[in-house]
């Protein structure tokens, strides 16, 4: 049975769609990117995973049935979260809070309780940071403490809202290995929204790329072309690789004629940008910043 | 509730004060007033130390402090039509919370458009009072607090409100926590956001119309956000946070009160002051 199956599926708000015709399905244990420009409407897909938003058209299913809200085999981490530098509550009761927040009543966290949250923070390697304000929390390591928060139902499927953004790039390599070792030992189906793709690439089974309108899937190898993003965006698309196996993703004509020129602006001469902007890989795939 | 008469807000004649603090305690209770102050004081200490810290924890302290101005307006217009000004109070300050829950949390947190509504609301509290012919003292005793003048049955009105308050925050603790620190995966795990907001605003509102009497509209910060600033530097618990708010709530309005009454300054002088430099020494050691 495939974790998440979706036919046809159109996404947007309200009567508007931002992006239809997508079908795809996703299997056990799978690492799987979700990329596309910002607006292009990756996070509406998340939404209709954990059953806060409904398909405009077609059909998706989680774990064989429609997308119902606080499905606990579902761990999320958001884009946002409402902590700043004055946020003064110690990471362990975040996620505490992750385990037992959506129960009503009183509960301060009882030693079973405690020690799952503990376990969770275990897990990504956090556990020196359990007593730590929240506040005071690198950006590194607040994606750890949301990792855990999210882990700590022990979900089978993650849904991760884009966690490498605001970290520098050996913080997004660690972090991209860490959840790759926890899926792999947990055999959790993970689906990541990014901007960039390269620090994925060792880890990927699969790309969901969303862009004009539309959702290409497939293996990296496949849907990371110069031939399918051309055809996706409806715009001529190139794909650089270079001798280490990283690519930049740009766009060859300068005013692109297509439904979103934006979305292509962005998609395209950002990805060109950010990715020979000095980032080094070694052989396993690590990346390094060049400060030359 | 706040009478409509005259307002109290300092000792009618300074007590002496003795320096044996059994014999000073015992000279302050004798008197009906100041017992009343106590009691009612202590609820609204217990209610302003719980709520302010989930206000702090949700980043809420501005639409709290808009909600105590929205709430002049309904005690200033309910004195005008001869109503106890606690009625106003509910009735505003819950309607005031109802709308900011419903532009909901993130849009809850726009000072520019919440400050128009609170500076519109304040303009109307004055129209309403300067139409009221008590209108200095009126006026007084709503911005600043009278918690002298409280009778007992104002005192049994803050405790059934303080208890119904504690019981509600007591059955929605976990998930109200839970939306306050992380509303979207609070969202995402079946949590009723939106509703826990109203309800949330609603609490507020309650325990604001009952602390005005205390320290009034205008300092209503003093006890709904200080101690529970103070509180959130100091513990990492939430449990703990909220015992630490409540405790420094309680004892700026034991000592406010105590010290008012023997040397005759306004009591949210004293309370706020006290609140005040509890923050400024937690913020100068941290530093």
């Amino acid at each position: 049975m495939h974790v998440i199956e979706a036919n046809n599926l159109e996404g947007g708000y309200a009567s508007h769609a931002i992006w239809r015709g997508a079908n795809f399905s996703v299997g056990q244990g799978e690492f799987v990117a979700v990329l596309g420009s910002n607006g292009s409407g990756k996070t509406t897909l998340f939404r209709m995973l954990l059953g806060l938003a409904q398909p405009l058209g077609g059909s998706i299913s989680v774990f064989g049935a429609a997308p119902r809200r606080g499905n606990p085999r579902i761990g999320y981490v958001p884009q946002r979260h409402p902590i700043d530098a004055e946020t003064g509550i110690e990471a362990l009761q975040l996620v505490w809070l992750g385990a037992e927040g959506n129960r009503w009543g009183i509960g301060t966290g009882g030693r079973a309780a405690t020690e799952e949250a503990m376990a969770a923070l275990r897990t990504v390697g956090a556990e020196d940071l359990a007593h730590r304000r929240l506040g005071m929390l690198s950006g590194g390591e607040l994606q750890r403490v949301f990792l855990a928060e999210a882990l700590v139902g022990k979900p089978d499927l993650l849904l991760l809202d884009e966690p490498l953004a605001n970290l520098d790039m050996r913080r997004e390599s660690d972090l991209v290995r860490l959840i790759n070792d926890v899926v792999r030992a947990r055999k959790v189906t993970v689906l990541l929204i990014a901007h960039n793709i390269n620090p994925l690439l060792p880890v990927l089974d699969r790309v969901i790329y969303v862009a004009n309108g539309r959702v290409a899937t497939g293996a990296p190898a496949e849907v990371l072309t110069s031939a399918s993003l051309t055809a996706l965006y409806g715009a001529p698309i190139e794909v650089l690789k270079d001798s280490r196996g990283r690519i930049a993703i740009v766009g060859i004509d300068d005013t692109p004629h297509h439904d979103h020129g934006e979305d292509h602006a962005e998609g395209g001469h950002g990805h060109a940008h950010t990715d020979h902007a000095g980032h080094h890989h070694d052989e396993h795939g690590h990346c390094y910043h060049d400060h030359a | 509730m706040m009478s409509t008469a005259t307002a109290i807000t300092t000792m009618p004649n300074a007590a002496l004060f003795t320096f044996n603090i059994f014999a000073d305690l015992q000279g302050m209770w004798q008197y009906a007033f100041m017992r009343h102050a106590f009691e009612a004081g202590t609820v609204v200490a217990v209610v302003a130390g719980i709520i302010g810290y989930f206000i702090v924890v949700r980043q809420s302290s501005f639409a709290a402090h808009a909600l105590s101005h929205i709430g002049f307006a309904g005690a200033a217009g309910a004195v005008l039509l001869g109503l106890n000004p606690i009625v106003g109070l509910l009735v505003f300050t819950g309607g005031g919370g109802i709308a900011i829950a419903s532009l909901g949390r993130r849009a809850a947190n726009r000072d520019v458009q919440i400050g128009t509504v609170l500076a519109f609301m304040l303009g109307l509290g004055v129209l309403f009072i300067s139409l009221y012919s008590g209108y200095a003292t009126e006026a007084y005793s709503l911005l600043f607090g009278e918690i002298l003048g409280i009778s007992a049955g104002d005192v049994w009105v803050t405790l059934i409100a303080g208890a119904v308050l504690l019981a509600a925050v007591a059955a929605v603790y976990r998930p109200l926590l839970f939306t306050s620190l992380d509303e979207d995966v609070a969202e995402a795990k079946g949590v009723p956001v939106f509703a826990l907001g109203l309800v949330f605003m609603l609490l507020v509102a309650v325990a604001t119309s009952i602390a005005v009497q205390v320290v009034g509209v205008l300092l209503i910060f003093a006890l709904m956000v200080t101690p529970a600033a103070v509180a959130q530097r100091l513990v990492r618990r939430p449990a703990q946070g909220i015992a630490l708010s409540v405790a420094i709530a309680l004892a700026a309005t034991w000592i406010g009160l105590f010290l008012s009454f023997y040397l005759s300054y306004p009591v949210s002088f004293f309370i706020t002051t006290i609140t005040f430099a509890v923050y400024v020494a937690v913020r100068f050691i941290q530093a």
